[in-house]
C-alpha cells in the first residue's frame, strides 16, 4: 500500500525528468571515461602484449 | 491558491528535500570550478617542473585525478558549510542553500569522488602522490572546514595549506618524491593566501560577521588585519623569488617575481594606508584583484619558461 502511495507522490515533472536524463547521460559518460582510462592505463603500464601469454 | 496547487507546491518542496532535483550544472557547481581551474593550473606547473618524465596520457589522467580530488573537497566543504552559506550573500546561491541538491547527495558525491580520485591516482601515478592528495582533501575538509574555519581567525593561514598543496601533488605524481623545490611552490601559495583572503574579508566583513565566522577583520579588527596583510606581503616578496634562488627558474623569472612582489607590496601598503570609506574599500578590492594576477602570473611564467626551454 505504502509503495503505491509513494509512486503516486513522486510523479516527476517535465523539468525533473529533463534533469534526471541529464544526470543519467553524465553518469554514462563518466563510466565510459573510467573504462577508457583503465584500458589506456593497462596498455601503457603493462604493454600491448598484456593478453598475449601462454596458458 | 487552489487545493491542487497547494498540494503541488508541498510535493515540490518535499521532492527537493528528498533529492533528485539537481541538474548536471548543479553538480558541477558543487566542485567549485573556479577553484578547480586554479588547482589544475598550479598542479600542472608542479608536474612540468618536476625532474622526471611520465607517459603523457598517464600525466593527463594524474592531473584529472588531482582536479577531481580538489573538486570533491569543494563538494564536501559545501555539504558541511550549507548552514553558513545560507546566510552569506556570496554563497547563498550555491546548490545546497538554493535547495537544488540535498546535503546527503553532496556528501555522497564528494565522498565518492574523493575516494575514486585518490585510488586512481595511486594506480596511475604512485602512492606518494595519492597519499598527498588524500591528505589535501582531509586537510581541507576536516582540519579547515570542520575545525579551524569556525574556531580561529588563523583559519585562512593554516587552511591555506590545502590550497597550496596541488603543485606538490603534481610534482610527486611525476617524480614520486617531495622535494625542497616543490615545497617552495607550496610556500608561494601558502604565503599568498592570507593577504588574498583578508583583502576580500575587509570588503565582505559584514557577511562573515553575520555568519559568525571568526575571520581576522571580525575578531582582531580591521587595523590588525591591515598590519597582517602588510607583513605577509613583505614575506611573499622573497618567497615568490624562491624558484630562482633554488636554481630551477631563470634570472628573468627572479626579476619578474621581484617586480610582481613589489607591486603586491604596493597594493598592500595602500590597504594599510587607507582605512576608512570608499578609498579603503577600493584599495582592498585592488589588492584582491592584483593578488589573483600575481599568483597566476608567477606560475604562468614558471610554466612558460619551462616549456620554452623544452622546445629549445
Amino acid at each position: 500500500m505504502a509503495s503505491k502511495t509513494d509512486t503516486t507522490e513522486h510523479t516527476l515533472s517535465a523539468d525533473q525528468q529533463k534533469k534526471r536524463r541529464g544526470r543519467s547521460i553524465a553518469l554514462a559518460v563518466a563510466l565510459a571515461a573510467l573504462v577508457a582510462i583503465f584500458y589506456a592505463v593497462t596498455i601503457i603500464k603493462l604493454g600491448p602484449g598484456v593478453m598475449d601469454r601462454p596458458l | 491558491m487552489t487545493l491542487l496547487e497547494q498540494t503541488q507546491t508541498i510535493r515540490e518542496d518535499t521532492s527537493a528535500s528528498v533529492g533528485g532535483m539537481g541538474s548536471v550544472g548543479d553538480y558541477v557547481a558543487l566542485l567549485k570550478p573556479r577553484v578547480m581551474s586554479l588547482v589544475i593550473f598550479t598542479a600542472l606547473v608542479g608536474m612540468v617542473l618536476a625532474p622526471a618524465s611520465q607517459h603523457p596520457v598517464l600525466a593527463a589522467i594524474s592531473l584529472l585525478c588531482i582536479a577531481i580530488g580538489a573538486g570533491a573537497s569543494g563538494a564536501l566543504n559545501m555539504w558541511w558549510d550549507a548552514d553558513i552559506d545560507r546566510i552569506m550573500s556570496r554563497t547563498r546561491n550555491r546548490p545546497i542553500p538554493a535547495g537544488k541538491i540535498t546535503p546527503s547527495e553532496a556528501l555522497a558525491f564528494g565522498a565518492t569522488l574523493s575516494g575514486g580520485s585518490v585510488l586512481v591516482l595511486g594506480l596511475v601515478a604512485n602512492w606518494v602522490a595519492a597519499g598527498l592528495l588524500a591528505f589535501t582533501i582531509f586537510f581541507y575538509v576536516v582540519i579547515y572546514t570542520m575545525w579551524l574555519k569556525r574556531t580561529t581567525p588563523q583559519n585562512i593561514v593554516i587552511g591555506g595549506a590545502a590550497g597550496a598543496l596541488p603543485p606538490v601533488v603534481g610534482w610527486a605524481a611525476m617524480s614520486g618524491t617531495v622535494s625542497v623545490e616543490s615545497i617552495a611552490l607550496f610556500m608561494i601559495t601558502f604565503t599568498w593566501t592570507p593577504p588574498h583572503f583578508w583583502a576580500l574579508a575587509l570588503v565582505k566583513n559584514g557577511d562573515y560577521k553575520d555568519a559568525g565566522i571568526p575571520m581576522m577583520p571580525v575578531v582582531a579588527g580591521e587595523t590588525a588585519t591591515r598590519h597582517q596583510i602588510l607583513l605577509y606581503s613583505v614575506i611573499l616578496l622573497p618567497v615568490g623569488m624562491a624558484p630562482y634562488f633554488l636554481g630551477y627558474a631563470t634570472l628573468w623569472y627572479g626579476v619578474a617575481a621581484g617586480l610582481m612582489g613589489a607591486a603586491f607590496l604596493y597594493y598592500a601598503a595602500r590597504v594599510w594606508q587607507h582605512r576608512e570609506g570608499e578609498l579603503a574599500r577600493k584599495a582592498a578590492l585592488s589588492l584582491f584583484k592584483f593578488s589573483l594576477l600575481y599568483l597566476a602570473g608567477l606560475f604562468a611564467w614558471l610554466l612558460g619558461e619551462n616549456v620554452v626551454a623544452g622546445v629549445l
